[in-house]
């Protein structure tokens, strides 16, 4: 049986930062799903030179939560994830999907604190590269 | 508007209005078809596929009726002639003018006049109709007599074959096909034909049909006798000549309307083509003549001032599996000639050239077993020899061998069918054509029997035309050579491939999944071991079928579609228990769907416990093997379809491939499985079993072909074993085993010569390498469940494992729950949360957090 849970947060300021798993449990190129407090979810991604990114969990184009099972490679250089659904890439950077420069993800911050990955609840304001 | 009336829609009479619509943009003529069969112009050279799948659909010429200057009056024969008052007469009692009438009547066949040919048993091999007779017949029917051993013959006879009846041919002369092989090639046919399960009967004359008294009849031969249950007669053609002759027409020697090269009849508006036309004296029993014929006729009625002159009467075909092609001066009549010959009964081909008698042109020349030169070398009939003779005829080398394209000068005709040149194929290419698709368009060339197409594909090659074939951008190599890298090198990581062969970059989702799925069918080992299982997409990566709304489905394997009432409780209180939905699927299985991704595990530990295991329903790998109930159950079957359905399905379940691959094997020829439909289909016989690939439904349907017949079970086994070895080596990503076969040089025969005659020499390791796979086979799903790291990806947040995610929801339908549509987002858009805002606050149990 299942329950239903929400995660704790780790504040600093005003931002919040929701822990998502430990920095060892993130496998290199493949994705996990991350609940934010306010029931929204991240796709959270470790690419393979580890750098961390996370963008909205939900494939604007079939609604279903799946972004995070996605898989992690890269066009013409930018690190990408391919929807599993219908297989629209997007960049991991920006959000941007690429097969439709119209439609983007909103991302979202992350860092390592505590041998735990952090991603910020709130969304970046802009498509900022980082 | 002048009236061009045209008696016969039958194949030239079809390509005569082609031709007079091409030449006439403008519409000067209003043309009108009289057709006494009920449907439309078909493709009559073809028409024995319809034994082989084809439909009637399939075979049916382009419609022309559609340009409006165009009536298609089906159904209609015309009756009679009036060369006086330029009128034609309609079984409908219809009067039609005409400014110009083609006779396009074509021919009936000869049935000898000997007791008994009019019993209801006897048939003719022409037309749909008769094909329908035939198979009606058929029915119930174990044995049936083709009289006539030409080429219809022998096609009449594999139609017989394949609608399950033991098939006689019995031919007059010494030999087989004697009009296109001689007394060599004839002995080699024979032998060859036999094989395929056909009994030939040769220097037997018939003499009589006899009602039997246990079989229909009894075809009496001289001293000797074939009990049958059905007759189809093949023993000629007879033009169709009986309407010019009451219209006072000049006949041909031999029967048929007589031409001159214009090919008009002794009346000048008068016109005839194809097979009811006798020009110069002769008959043409070939639909590439009759075209001839057709373009000259509508040249004439546009002013121009084509001419025939004869034709090519050579011909390439397979029958019953057998290539044989004559062509030129086969028969060595030219004074002086010279033939070469090499006769290699154990290495089952006869090849003979003719050449003139200073040994410098081609005049013709008999292929029979291989016929695979036959495409370079009958365009260079007339025409210098590009070098030794017999250096032509050997047995093809490493990389094809033969004749190249460029030894070809540019008048040489590629496309018999079409009368298309090497010049004109060039030009094409040289206008931007850079596919056989689009130089079949502009051409034609290829669309006739096909049998150019290699030479079209040569062409394109030889004048540089290359297509990419390059998996995505980070590998330049296609599917099959990143699996020549993989076996020869033995790299196992997708990190070292790329690293080493690509082209720079990560991958994306084209190669990754493409090489994990190389990786795993040669090296084994669970498809979610260490790096291999970032490389997966989702279905893999959950062993399950991702469904639209994020959740997935749950296919457990039921070999062969049998399955004990035991184990199908077991699904049933599974499904009940995690509410899930159930549907029987079109691969004799169950399927259970609306599982998210955190119940898998749970769900498959029971499966996995109730003795299932893993279905492969989510991989590119074999899904089922179909099949019916065989001996066991039915009156019908003749062997045990169920058991060898679940041998062959335990023993391919968990092969990796470029696409899926489904099976089946049916009981008896009646088909139950649809064997035919799968890349690989098993049918039962009285002798064993044939062995049918390359089918599929889905998007673009194909019938499996027959690749070997009768074999026995430990045969069948090993042929299966080294065909999927093969496929999983060399198709393309995503290619399906028709796909695969039809791009592959030689098509079907380059296939057999592989799987059943070692032609490359690589069978020993296509079977290790299966046996490898058999014995390294294990459960993935146990694999999972017994493994921590692998379960603990089974989770739906990384920080709240086990709650269920919120944007799925369901709905009732018919009792059973399916997903709320559309979709729902879980949650309405909120701005982005401020520290200490959310919804309900509860504390959190995340055993990571810990
Ligand atoms: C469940 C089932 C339909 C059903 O309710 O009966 C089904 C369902 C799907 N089929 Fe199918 N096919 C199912 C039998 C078939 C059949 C019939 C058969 O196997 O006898 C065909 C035609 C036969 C064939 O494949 O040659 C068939 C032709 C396809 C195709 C087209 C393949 C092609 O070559 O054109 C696809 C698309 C693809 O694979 O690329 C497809 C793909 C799919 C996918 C996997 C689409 C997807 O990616 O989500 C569907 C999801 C299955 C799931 O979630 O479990 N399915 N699909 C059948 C499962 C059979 C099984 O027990 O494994
Ligand atoms: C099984 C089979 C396999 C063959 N294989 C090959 C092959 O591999 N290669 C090859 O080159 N050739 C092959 N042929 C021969 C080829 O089909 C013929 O050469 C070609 O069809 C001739 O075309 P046609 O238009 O002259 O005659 P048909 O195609 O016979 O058409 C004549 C049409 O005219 C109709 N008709 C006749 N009289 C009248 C009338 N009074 N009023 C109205 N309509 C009338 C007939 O019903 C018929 O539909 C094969 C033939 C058969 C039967
Ligand atoms: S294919 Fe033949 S043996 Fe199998 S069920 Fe059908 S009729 Fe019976
Ligand atoms: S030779 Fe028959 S289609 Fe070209």
């Amino acid at each position: 049986m299942t329950t239903t849970t929400l995660p704790t947060r780790a504040d600093t300021g005003t931002d919040v930062w929701v822990a998502a798993c430990p920095t060892n449990s993130l496998i290199p190129e493949r994705g996990v799903a991350v609940l934010l407090p306010n029931g929204d979810q991240v796709a959270l991604f470790r690419t393979h030179d580890n750098t961390l990114y996370a963008i909205d969990n939900i494939d604007p184009f079939t609604n279903a939560a799946v972004l995070a099972r996605g898989i992690v490679g890269d066009r013409g250089g930018e690190p990408t994830v391919a929807s599993p659904m219908l297989k629209h890439v997007f960049a991991l950077r920006t959000g941007i999907c690429l097969d439709n420069p119209d439609v983007a993800q909103r991302t979202h911050r992350v860092r390592e604190h505590d041998g735990q990955i952090h991603v910020r609840a709130q969304p970046d304001q802009h498509h900022d590269v980082r | 508007m002048r009236q061009l009336v045209v008696i016969g829609n039958g194949m030239v009479g079809h390509r005569l209005v082609e031709a007079v619509l091409d030449r006439d943009p403008d519409g000067t003529w209003q043309i009108t078809v009289l057709g006494e069969e009920p449907r439309p112009a078909y493709d009559r050279v073809s028409l024995s596929t319809y034994f082989d799948g084809a439909t009637e659909t399939d075979l049916r010429m382009p419609d022309l009726s559609a340009t409006g200057n165009v009536e298609l009056r089906l159904g209609q024969r015309a009756t009679g002639i009036d060369t006086e008052s330029r009128t034609v007469t309609t079984s409908t009692g219809d009067t039609l003018n005409y400014d110009a009438l083609v006779l396009a009547t074509g021919s009936s066949p000869f049935v000898p006049p000997v007791p008994g040919h009019d019993l209801d048993l006897c048939h003719v091999y022409r037309t749909i109709d008769d094909l329908d007779a035939i198979s009606e017949a058929a029915r119930g029917a174990r044995t049936g007599v083709v009289i006539g051993g030409g080429l219809l013959g022998l096609e009449a006879a594999n139609a017989l074959r394949l609608l399950g009846l033991q098939a006689h041919v019995v031919e007059m002369a010494p030999w087989l096909m004697p009009r296109q092989v001689d007394e060599g090639g004839g002995a080699l046919l024979g032998h060859l034909v036999e094989e395929t399960g056909v009994r030939v009967h040769t220097g037997a004359a018939l003499s009589a049909i006899e009602p039997g008294d246990e079989h229909a009849a009894r075809v009496r031969l001289g001293e000797d006798h074939i009990d049958t249950d059905m007759v189809v007669f093949s023993v000629g053609i007879r033009p169709r000549d009986e309407i010019a002759h009451t219209a006072g027409l000049r006949m041909g020697p031999r029967g048929g309307v007589a031409v001159d090269a214009t090919c008009r009849t002794s009346d000048p508006a008068i016109y005839a083509v194809g097979e009811c036309a006798s020009a110069a004296g002769t008959v043409y029993g070939l639909v590439a003549p009759g075209n001839a014929m057709a373009e000259v006729v509508a040249d004439q009625l546009a002013g121009g001032e084509a001419t025939f002159t004869g034709a090519d009467t050579s011909t390439k075909l397979k029958l019953l599996g057998v290539d044989v092609a004559s062509f030129g001066d086969c028969h060595c009549e030219t004074p002086g000639a010279l033939e070469v010959v090499l006769n290699d009964p154990p290495g089952r081909r006869y090849a003979k050239l003719v050449v003139s008698d200073d040994a410098s042109t081609l005049l013709g020349g008999i292929l029979v077993g291989d016929a695979s030169a036959y495409a370079g070398l009958r365009p260079l009939v007339g025409h210098q020899l590009p070098g030794d003779p017999l250096e032509l005829i050997a047995p093809a080398r490493e990389g094809g061998g033969g004749l190249g394209v460029d030894a070809l000068p540019d008048e040489a005709q590629v496309c018999s069918c079409h009368a298309v040149t090497k010049g004109t194929i060039h030009s094409a290419i040289a206008d931007g054509n850079d596919d056989v698709g689009s130089l079949k368009s502009c051409t034609k060339a290829g669309t006739g029997c096909g049998s150019c197409v290699p030479m079209l594909k040569k062409l394109l090659t030889s004048a540089g035309v290359e297509q990419s074939n390059a998996l995505c951008e980070h590998f330049t190599h296609s599917r099959a050579e990143l699996v020549e890298i993989v076996l020869s090198t033995g790299i196992t990581t997708f990190s070292e491939l790329i690293a080493k062969h690509g082209t720079g970059g990560r991958g994306c989702d084209i190669c990754k999944p493409a090489v994990a799925s190389i990786l795993a069918s040669v090296d084994g080992g669970h498809i979610l071991e260490g790096e291999q299982a970032a490389l997966q997409d989702t279905n893999d990566h959950f062993l399950a079928n991702l469904q639209r709304n994020g959740t997935y489905s749950v296919v457990p394997r039921i070999p062969g579609g049998e399955i004990t009432p035991d184990k199908l409780i077991v699904i049933g209180e599974v499904a009940r228990d995690f509410g899930l939905y159930t549907k029987i699927t079109g691969g004799q299985r169950i399927d259970l769907f609306g599982a998210r991704v955190e119940q898998l595990p749970a769900i498959w530990g029971r499966l996995v416990e109730a003795g299932f295991e893993s279905g492969h329903a989510y991989g590119k790998a074999l899904r089922t093997v179909k099949s019916c109930v065989g001996t066991t159950w039915c009156r019908y079957g003749v062997q045990d379809s169920v058991a060898m359905a679940i041998e062959l399905e335990l023993r391919y379940r968990g092969l990796r491939s470029p696409h899926k691959i489904k099976a089946a094997v049916s009981g008896c020829a009646r088909e139950c499985a649809e064997a035919r439909s799968k890349d690989f289909g098993i049918i039962a016989t009285e002798n064993g079993w044939n062995l049918y690939v390359g089918g599929n439904g889905g998007f673009n349907p194909r019938h499996a072909q027959l690749l070997a017949s009768d074999l026995d079970s430990a045969t069948l086994v090993r042929y299966i074993d080294r065909f999927l070895v093969f496929y999983t080596r060399t198709a393309d990503r995503l290619q399906r085993t028709a796909a695969w076969i039809e791009d592959m040089e030689g098509g079907l025969d380059h296939l057999r010569s592989v799987i059943v005659d070692d032609s490359l020499g690589i069978a020993a390791e296509l079977e290790r390498a299966m046996d490898r796979h058999v014995s390294n086979y294990s459960d993935e799903w146990r694999g999972v469940l017994e493994d921590p790291d692998k379960l603990a990806r089974f989770v739906s947040f990384a920080n709240a494992p086990e709650t269920p995610d919120p944007t799925i929801t369901f709905d009732t339908e018919r009792d059973q729950p399916v997903p709320a549509g559309p979709v729902p987002l879980g949650m309405p858009e909120t701005p982005p949360a401020t520290s200490g805002s959310g919804p309900t606050e509860t504390p959190h149990p995340n055993p990571r957090e810990a």
